[in-house]
């Protein structure tokens, strides 16, 4: 008998926190959390205060307004103004917000919805046909067009934003869990599990589903990264969010009419946009190599 | 000495840091002279396939062969760079594989394989070459090899597969021939045509040929010299009949003295009451498709069978005969298509899954693959109690209930906290017995239990099923492709081919007398049948 009495969890987090992708990638995204929960205490200002006279300025400008009392205060224009003379600075750091709620909440609902799915499809032969017939035909529609179809039957806002690109997502959940579950319900320990007469639904959650964790990880990852993406698209083409709603879609979509005189409008945000995204894939990549071999050589 | 094809002197490959041992082999000397068979036996983890990849200079990245040299003709193909091995490989030494299915290209023409050696090591004209192909087909006895030579690999058996390999490794007539484990995933009739082959072949041709093998039946079939391993390390080599019958080492001595053999014992008939039985019991695979027409399979075919308490029934066969369906179907992995099963006097063949589960506790079965068969994430101690808390036993009573099985099994009770992957293959089979010895069956199923165990190992879980049918009165259905083990264990055989019970009788009767060709067949096909091994007694 080996010695270490270790169980496989904690190897495993053992392992992940050795990995340097994780370790980047984590830190990153959650420096990026934290900006977007402490979004009042960085140094911000309402991101929807508009001011006239401070219309595109460039980053770095000062000047002074009057606050409602009559009263002249001085304000830096870190990352300059847009066309409404609204502080870009603050819109991107509030943006965050926007964009992490969409991010997260998609992750969740297409896991969640996902795995029902899947389990179902790969344990029950009968419901297998139905349900996969259904995810092939939504995944012959590219995501972003499903999710600009959806949106514009609703009223836009966060919600029917999220809704869309949850539904665009779940085939790709569903497909990996089923993956998992075929060749997990032929282990003979499952066989093992049905001669022990193990109720079905405990079976499933007890012996299949632990399978499904560690690809559906990954998978969540990569998915915060694509609904932050498409959440950016949706707003930049003005049908996502609404634009007085700062999120970096909008922001980069407010600044596009004077993007050649000035750029910041749509530099910084995409910045951002891009590292997001980068740090949560690489997060992705790092835990994809320490939680799941298999699956690193499947995708 | 000149006439060595191979010189192994003081070979030693050491293992990456952190493994259980230092060395994967270790002061390996041995030699294989031209035209002679040296078989290298041991149990699994004894070093005898990394010898052989040494040799060939394929050892995988991690291993590095440090000591020692491996004189191929004289030339040491340790210090060889990557050129000349290459140009070694195929010309003066050949290498064929377990897996048959793997080893070759599934999208080239078998025949383009063999002829793609000699492309590359001769100078002749392709249709020179397309010319030899067929000759040495022709030589391995593949049937109409004119035609045979322009198919893939999937459209041919796995012993014609087997015969391509050979026919690659030979059609450069190289000074030795390195099989590993190339009879392993054979059916024991095909098996036993390539054995013959590879004889043949060693004969003619006057090839060295350096044979691995776990199966000491295969052993006493073709080798001229023997080489026993273990830990690494080399325990005993000499001649076949030496080793075999009159082993000096003690762990030869018990390895000899492990191997079941095809003697069945006196075993007196087992009357009891009835624990199962089967009737007219059909599985077909294949549905009529939509349009109808689809190509149908009978797995099993009208099976009918009955076990009584505290008897043992085997039920053995080909890959393909349909026994593990039977098994399957008993304890309705799988639905039978048609037929009863009776389980102590209830008809369970077509009851739903829901009125099926109180019936499950009276039958448990116990898996081939031991790596498989229990959840890694999960402790052996939530194994065993799971199937007594489905029954609504209290979780206090099933762990104390498991405490004691464990200690049945030769297990201590503390194994309980830890996790499948700490224990070896054979405990870990141990502990699956354990399992399905938790919720007091009636009938044990045993599908091809001791299969994947190294036989000093298989002896010892034969033993132990052997004892807990006795001590707790239990039916058993042991499914085995082996017919060593057959015969030590089972008191009634059923013999199984493409889903048909063609003979079916008391053991002891079934072997001395076989009424069916086909048990005939299957018989005479068992490597090493007549060698009484070592300390072994039949």
């Amino acid at each position: 008998m080996a010695a270490d009495a270790q169980s496989p969890l904690r190897q495993t987090l053992k392992r992940m926190l050795s990995n340097t992708s994780v370790v980047i990638g984590g830190t990153i995204a959650i420096l990026i959390v934290l900006m977007g929960i402490f979004a009042p205490f960085l140094d911000t200002r309402d991101p929807t205060d508009i001011s006239p006279k401070n219309r595109n300025k460039v980053p770095g400008y000062e000047a002074t307004i009057r606050d409602y009392d009559g009263n002249k205060i001085p304000v830096l224009y870190r990352l300059g103004s847009d066309t409404l003379g609204r502080d870009v600075y603050s819109r991107i750091v509030y943006g965050a917000r926007t964009s992490l709620i969409v991010g997260a909440a998609v992750a969740g609902l297409a896991v969640a919805i996902g795995l029902v799915l899947g389990l179902v499809a790969g344990y029950f032969r009968a419901a297998d046909g139905i349900i996969m017939r259904v995810m092939d035909g939504m995944m012959a529609i590219p995501a972003i067009l499903l999710a600009i179809a959806i949106v514009s039957m609703f009223s836009a806002g966060l919600f029917s934003v999220i809704f869309a690109i949850v539904v665009a997502e779940v085939p790709r959940v569903v497909r990996l869990v089923r993956s998992v579950v075929l060749s997990i319900r032929e282990e003979p320990y499952v066989e093992a599990a049905i001669t022990a007469g193990t109720p079905t639904a405990q079976l499933l959650v007890r012996h299949v589903l632990p399978n499904t964790v560690a690809p559906l990880i990954v998978q969540g990852t990569f998915i915060v990264a694509s609904a932050i993406i498409v959440e950016a698209i949706l707003s930049f083409l003005g049908i996502g969010i609404p634009p007085e709603i700062p999120t970096w879609g909008n922001i980069m979509a407010e600044g596009r009419q004077v993007f050649q005189l000035f750029p910041h409008n749509i530099l910084y945000p995409g910045i951002i946009l891009a590292l997001t995204v980068l740090s949560v894939n690489i997060l992705g990549d790092g835990l994809r190599d320490t939680l799941d071999p298999r699956f690193a050589k499947r995708v | 000495m000149s006439d060595n094809v191979l010189e192994v002197h003081g070979l030693g490959v050491r293992l990456p840091a952190g493994s259980d041992r230092d060395f994967a082999v270790q002061d390996i000397s041995f030699t294989v002279g031209s035209g002679e068979i040296v078989c290298v036996v041991g149990e699994s983890g004894s070093g005898k396939s990394v010898t052989a990849q040494a040799v060939m200079g394929l050892l995988p990245r991690e291993l590095k062969a440090e000591q020692g040299q491996t004189l191929l003709e004289g030339e040491d193909t340790l210090k060889a760079s990557p050129v000349e091995l290459r140009d070694l490989r195929g010309t003066r030494m050949a290498m064929i594989f377990q897996e048959p299915m793997t080893a070759l290209n599934p999208v080239a023409r078998v025949g383009e394989q063999i002829s793609e050696m000699l492309e590359i090591h001769t100078a002749m004209s392709a249709s020179e070459r397309r010319a030899r192909a067929i000759e040495i087909m022709n030589a391995v006895h593949l049937p109409d090899a004119e035609k045979m030579v322009d198919s893939y690999p999937h459209q041919l058996s796995g012993g014609q597969r087997q015969r391509i390999m050979i026919a690659m490794a030979l059609v450069l007539d190289p000074a030795l021939l390195i099989a590993d484990e190339p009879t392993t995933a054979l059916d024991v009739t095909t098996q036993a045509q390539i054995l013959t082959l590879v004889k043949e072949m060693q004969e003619r041709r006057g090839t060295g040929v350096l044979f691995i093998t776990h199966d000491f039946g295969v052993v006493a079939e073709i080798a001229d010299r023997v080489v026993v391993m273990q830990h690494g390390r080399i325990i005993e080599q000499g001649p076949r009949d030496q080793v075999l019958l009159n082993p000096q080492e003690p762990y030869t001595q018990m390895l000899m003295a492990a191997v079941p053999s095809m003697m069945p014992p006196e075993r007196s008939p087992v009357v009891g009451e009835t624990a199962a039985k089967t009737r007219k019991l059909v599985k077909q695979y294949g549905s009529s498709g939509w349009f109808g027409g689809g190509r149908k399979v009978l797995a099993a075919s009208e099976v009918n069978l009955q076990l009584a308490r505290g008897e043992t029934l085997g039920i053995v066969g080909e890959s393909g005969s349909g026994k593990s369906t039977v098994a399957r179907c008993i304890v309705r992995l799988i639905d039978p298509t048609s037929g009863d099963i009776e389980l102590d006097g209830t008809e369970i063949a077509t009851i739903s899954q829901a009125d099926l589960r109180p019936h499950r506790r009276k039958m448990q079965i116990v898996f081939q693959d031991p790596y498989r068969s229990l959840n890694p994430r999960r402790t052996v101690g939530l194994a065993m109690i799971e199937a007594p808390m489905n029954f609504g036993m209290p979780k206090e009573e099933a762990m104390s209930n498991a405490r004691d099985l464990m200690e049945l099994v030769g297990l201590s009770g503390d194994a309980l906290d830890r996790y499948p992957h700490q224990f070896s293959g054979g405990q870990r089979q141990r502990i699956c017995i354990a399992r399905a010895m938790m919720v007091n069956p009636e009938l044990l199923i045993a599908d091809e239990a001791v299969s994947a165990l190294d036989v000093s190992v298989q002896a010892q879980v034969l033993k132990l099923l052997d004892d807990i049918r006795a001590k707790y009165n239990l039916a058993m259905l042991f499914i085995t492709h082996d017919l060593r083990v057959a015969a030590q264990i089972c008191d009634r055989l059923m013999v199984m081919q493409k889903g048909i019970v063609v003979e079916e009788g008391p053991t002891r009767e079934v072997y001395a007398n076989p009424k069916h060709d086909y048990t005939r067949l299957l018989l005479d096909a068992a490597p090493g049948q007549n060698v009484v091994f070592g300390a072994g007694t039949a």
